[in-house]
């Protein structure tokens, strides 16, 4: 494997300033990568290799022609396969889109191009970002490189497992109830979901309108952190974007790494999320994080937040309900799909037919909750609770967050479970969703950080930081603490550890 | 909570514009059993004085002025379509044979 897939973005872009390697030789050698690696990884659904070659040789043109460029410029990153991508197939992981080419980049997609970053590919999801563990792919699993027969968490698995195989040093996520963070816990990789409204969701493909956010994920903080600030801010397009400045998350992650990073600061454990149901290696690794910032300044004490045992059954209302309503546009008339037009069948019959054949189980799943939960008759009782719920829940930030600056808990109740253990178990596959649910429901930041391995199976844990909305910056002042203290335990980023995969001819 | 019968899931399927083959409707029956038995619990604790939350935000309506902007061309919103004719979508027929 070449030196450079190792290296963070950070220090990639330090080598190009440098003169020492081009932004060509670096995408290179991230496309050989991922040919030699993802016939066992399968994170990717499309790679674009001219594409990446052509703008990187955009980037080496511009900084020989002396032209001022920002921190990613010529730096890979991959794309979770539901953010829309101009020329690019745009899947979201679904056989309903297959082969559809958007004739737009999302905003996101917009502002990483404009920054020089050179898109390497799309990255494997649950179908319409509907999972936990990418096994809802409709192009079939993806494997977690600590582990290829054990899943890489969902839905942006692609993305995590992108990282931890080296195939790139940035990725974009989208984190509904825990799509960023979650698959970051279980593969040792940094995952943020920004403050709602932070980041557009312009050209998102839409699950759940009033949760859905796009996000950074990266192997160390600082990436992280450049990443997020490269694709946040207002966007026009986006009714729900947020218009005011965004936090200044470098500046934040460099500073959270100092020795004295988080001294003074509020860290508040949530009772609720713990205990019964937590695996024995994820609580002792969450202990020992918490005593680590403890040590380094920070003031620890227990919070409680009583509504949060009713977040996931309030989600798994709300989510289907919007979904069943956003995936209505998936109708067999304008793109995408379509079955059984015969010129006898009407428009209705080839529109339930084409759905029938393009949505894979969990989809159709989540249409039915959906439309059972916001029927006439039902509607009081399960929609209409579960926004009460999410009223409490918000109620349970505000007063917390008035007694700490953070709250901390692990990201995921266990480590990396095996591809095919929850695939047909509806219940258990949502529970990994436990800890990360809330912060979505609340609209408030959240970040997943790595935070060691499990005694019992050497697998990935997360320690997840959630802040006030548009306090996105202590996320990364905490993850940067965290990361500099047990890096140096682990002689530089977790992801360090990963075991060498068998590359294939 | 009452359980949910095939018949129902069916209906809920014509509802949601899904075919669903009997045997997915079988399966499908017995896990939407399961689920909405467990997040009913949403029922225990929101009480009726408690205001619904439907977004994080308050949500304002966001308008621009009303000049042109630059959009998709009739080729490029038609480039992806299962069917287009005479530079529009084709769709097949809207109305019932004896409508």
């Amino acid at each position: 494997m070449s030196e450079l897939t190792r290296l963070s973005a950070a220090e990639l872009s330090d080598l190009q300033v440098r003169g020492e390697v081009s932004a060509v030789e670096i995408a290179r050698a991230h496309v050989d990568r991922i040919a030699a690696t993802d016939a066992a990884v399968h994170a990717f659904l499309h790679v674009d290799t001219d594409g990446a070659l052509a703008a990187a040789a955009a980037v080496d043109a511009a900084r020989a022609a002396g032209e001022p460029l920002g921190p990613l410029a010529g730096v890979p990153v991959a794309v979770k396969d539901v953010l829309a991508t101009r020329g690019l197939p745009t899947t979201c992981g679904s056989r309903i889109l297959a082969g559809w080419v958007p004739p737009y980049d999302a905003t996101v997609v917009v502002r990483l191009r404009a920054a020089g970053a050179v898109v390497l590919g799309k990255t494997n999801m649950d179908e319409f970002a509907m999972g936990s563990s990418t096994e809802n792919s409709a192009y079939g699993p993806t494997g977690n490189p600590w582990d290829l027969s054990r899943v890489p968490g969902g839905s942006g698995g692609g993305s995590a497992a992108a990282l931890a195989a080296f195939q790139a040093p940035l990725a974009l996520g989208t984190d509904t109830g825990g799509s960023i963070r979650q698959p970051a816990a279980v593969t040792g990789t940094v995952g943020v979901k920004p403050t709602y409204g932070g980041v557009s969701r312009y050209g998102l493909v839409a699950f759940s309108s009033s949760l859905d956010q796009a996000g950074p994920c990266a192997r160390t903080v600082l990436d992280a952190a450049l990443l997020h600030g490269t694709i946040a801010g207002h966007d026009p397009r986006d009714s729900t974007s947020i218009d005011v400045g965004v936090p200044d998350v470098v500046a934040a992650a460099r500073a959270g790494a100092q020795p004295d990073g988080v001294r003074g600061l509020r860290v508040g454990v949530v009772r609720e999320l713990g205990g019964e149901g937590y695996q024995p290696g994820v609580q002792a690794r969450f202990a020992e994080t918490v005593a680590l910032l403890e040590q380094r300044g920070a003031e620890v004490v227990e919070v409680s937040c009583p509504s949060f045992g009713y977040a996931l059954p309030a989600y798994y209302l709300i989510a289907p309900s919007e979904a069943s309503s956003n995936l209505a546009r998936f109708d067999a008339m304008r793109y995408g799909l379509r079955v059984g037009d015969d010129g006898t069948r009407s428009a209705e019959e080839v529109m339930a037919l084409t759905r029938g054949a393009g949505f894979g189980p969990e989809v159709k799943r989540r249409i039915m909750i959906g439309t059972y939960a916001l029927s006439s008759g039902y509607y009081d009782a399960y929609y209409g609770q579960a926004q009460k719920v999410r009223t409490l829940i918000g109620r349970d930030v505000a007063a917390a967050f008035e007694q700490v600056d953070v709250l901390v808990s692990p990201t995921t109740p266990t480590t990396a479970f095996p591809i095919g253990e929850r695939v047909d178990d509806p219940l258990a596959m949502y529970k990994a969703d436990l800890c990360t649910i809330p912060a979505n429901l609340a609209g408030i930041a959240a970040g997943s950080f790595p935070c060691g391995l499990a005694d019992e199976d050497g697998l990935p844990v997360g320690f997840h930081v959630m802040a006030p909305a548009l306090a996105d910056d202590r996320l990364y002042r905490v993850g940067a603490a965290v990361e500099a203290a047990l890096s140096q335990q682990w002689g530089g980023p977790l992801t360090g550890l990963v075991p060498d995969l068998e590359v294939g001819p | 909570m009452t359980a949910i019968t095939p018949d129902e899931v069916a209906h809920l399927a014509r509802l949601a514009r899904l075919d669903l083959a009997p045997d997915e409707l079988e399966h499908l029956a017995g896990q939407l059993d399961v689920i909405l038995a467990a997040v009913a619990a949403v029922s225990d604790v929101a009480a009726a004085d408690v205001p619904p939350t439907s977004h994080p935000l308050p949500l304002v309506n966001v308008t621009r002025p009303d000049v042109l902007a630059p959009s998709l061309t009739p080729a490029e919103a038609l480039a992806m379509a299962p069917a287009a004719e005479d530079d529009r979508f084709r769709v097949p027929r809207i109305l019932e044979e004896e409508a």
